[in-house]
């Protein structure tokens, strides 16, 4: 790349070949992952900006064309590391879609409930690192606190803290503890006066205003055309949110409202990921209530076929012993047919593509990435931009390299 | 009212008549196969008209069929109609001699780099793209990964000297 000739057209009144070519990344502090960005710069001003990626590409889609399908769901806890849980429903719910299994609604609350904190965790972490980019560490060590007590419920349900591989096809691996809802009170206790904290100290902080405002500002259209979901689209003022415009898993029943955006900068792609952590909240808070009415001891659905049966009973009975042995060695029947299923991620439409030929393993999944398809936007985004502009643009676009090279 | 995938159906064949064929609906989204020739024009039309405004292009990728003599690559576009929130798949095939396919670039911006990446992987050369080259691999390489022909190791094989992998070899 660095060896072609840039055409650069440079800004009106600066001195012919006067530009810089920087490397920004891929080992920069605020390049986050390995993001390499090759920029042109006249002073300060950027004058054109090459994206390069690949970095970390490990092949999850030719990895899970050998793969039964239940090892499939550890891949995609790498791609977006910051809310892996909705990775690992977005393909269980893929697989699900393609079998056509039924959920119990219980099992469909834990999911929104995992599900909502995964994404409070991502937003706060991308919000706290935009403070961060800035110059503002405290709200960033504020923030922290609940991210790691949200690895911790993680860990009371599955485990694991950060590469979850989070629930089954048909539902958990186990029960919620009581632990588990206990922590998960305490957050809803806890969070909201950290979160409040936190904006109080951002918000209207002057300084972060003035380096967010008006900066790599889009608009709807040309957003659209990116490609742009999530958080990035709203804030553009396009209300398209997957959770409401096709629900799936159990959104339909639970009351909250998408926060749109209208000039598409920075600030409102930090106001609208702010205000999606409330609405956030009030759906944990909504399914917590819907629990109590339900048994609590329903965690998955009632198919032998495609869900580990107890251990114990593959040690005494025959047929989980036949169930266990054929859904470990991959020789459980997976209908043919081709399914493309779409879950709101943390920062845009995540979507699985699976085309099954009854084998055990997929004939062709392909993985719809938010952040590859809208990264390619950041050289249009920095334009004309200062090179400290630069830094947020990558921050408040919420970019994570797993995901993006997949 | 809300647009439904009898209406897209009928509308497309009234334009394009026998440049579709194979529609069917699984998991209820409108499915069909155009000649590929014909991609850009029906994305064309997706596009501009006023009832069926498919003006989001989800997702681009492409599937290898080695079985099938001539058409052995299929380029799938997912696009998306954000007014009436319907989606609809189209499968475009081409010969792996000569995988050639127009490129969506100059409708939407996003179908820049989700097709040099099918091109990285599957090798389709789309026509008119401003900057075909390699994304996610090496620019050295000379082959296309994804294809059947590359299958990945097998996993039960057993002739592979476990001591050199640092698994230590003797039980």
């Amino acid at each position: 790349m660095l060896d072609q000739k840039q055409h650069i057209k440079l800004p009106e009144g600066s001195i012919e070949k006067n530009t810089t070519t920087l490397n920004l990344g891929p080992t920069h502090p605020a390049t986050h992952g390995v993001f390499q960005n090759i920029l042109e710069i006249d002073g300060e001003r950027i004058v054109s900006a090459v994206s390069t990626v690949g970095y970390i590409h490990r092949a999850f889609e030719k990895i899970a064309e050998r793969r039964p399908y239940y090892q499939i769901t550890p891949l995609t806890d790498r791609l977006n590391y910051c809310s892996a849980p909705i990775n690992n429903f977005g393909w269980i719910m893929t697989v699900e879609k393609l079998l056509g299994l039924e959920l119990p609604k219980r099992v469909e609350y834990l999911r929104v409930i995992i599900m909502e904190l995964a994404r409070i965790a991502d937003h706060l972490i991308c919000n706290a690192v935009m403070g961060v980019d800035t110059g503002a560490l405290t709200g960033f060590v504020y923030l922290m606190t609940y991210r790691e007590l949200i690895y911790e419920i993680y860990e009371e349900i599955c485990g694991s803290r950060l590469t979850t591989n989070i629930g089954r096809i048909g539902g958990f691996e186990r029960n919620f503890t009581p632990a588990a809802f206990e922590k998960i009170e305490r957050f809803l206790k806890e969070y909201p006066e950290a979160l409040k904290e936190f904006e109080t100290l951002l918000t209207r902080n002057r300084i972060f205003m003035e380096r967010t405002q008006g900066v790599g500002a889009i608009s709807a259209e040309r957003a659209m055309s990116y490609g742009f979901t999530g958080p990035n689209l709203r804030a553009a003022g396009v209300d398209y949110d997957v959770r409401v415009a096709t629900p799936y898993s159990s959104y339909q029943d639970f009351d909250f409202s998408v926060p749109v955006g209208t000039t598409g900068d920075c600030y409102d792609r930090y106001l609208v990921r702010n205000a999606e952590m409330w609405e956030s909240i009030s759906i944990i808070r909504q399914a917590m209530d819907k629990l109590k009415g339900l048994p609590d001891d329903v965690y998955h659905a009632d198919v032998p076929a495609y869900y580990l049966p107890d251990k114990k009973d593959v040690y005494t009975k025959m047929e989980a012993l036949i169930y266990h042995f054929k859904i470990v060695m991959g020789e459980t029947d997976i209908l043919p047919g081709e399914v493309y299923n779409a879950v709101e991620g943390a920062n845009g439409e995540l979507g699985f593509y699976l085309i099954s030929d009854g084998g055990r393993s997929p004939y062709r999944l392909h993985f719809r990435r938010p952040c590859f398809i809208y990264y390619q936007a950041y050289a249009e985004l920095v334009k004309g931009a200062m090179l400290s502009d630069a830094i947020v643009c990558m921050s408040s676009l919420n970019l994570i390299a797993g995901e993006l090279d997949a | 009212m809300s647009l439904t995938n009898e209406r897209i159906q009928q509308r497309l064949t009234e334009k394009f008549g026998d440049v579709l064929t194979g529609f069917e609906e699984p998991f209820g989204m409108l499915t069909f196969t155009a000649q590929k020739d014909y991609n850009l024009k029906i994305m064309q039309f997706l596009f501009d008209d006023e009832e069926l405004r498919f003006r989001f292009l989800t997702d681009v990728t492409a599937v290898h069929y080695p079985e099938r003599k001539g058409e052995e690559l299929a380029v799938v576009y997912h696009l998306h109609n954000f007014v009436d929130n319907v989606r609809l798949r189209m499968k475009v095939y081409t010969p792996v001699a000569s995988p050639k396919v127009f490129t969506a670039t100059s409708l939407y911006q996003s179908a820049n780099w989700m097709e040099r990446e099918t091109y990285d992987f599957f090798g389709i050369d789309f026509v008119g793209h401003p900057n075909l080259i390699r994304i996610l691999n090496v620019d050295e390489m000379t082959y296309f990964p994804m294809r059947k022909e590359f299958p990945l190791e097998d996993p039960m094989r057993t002739d592979k000297d476990d001591e050199m992998f640092g698994r230590g070899g003797h039980f």
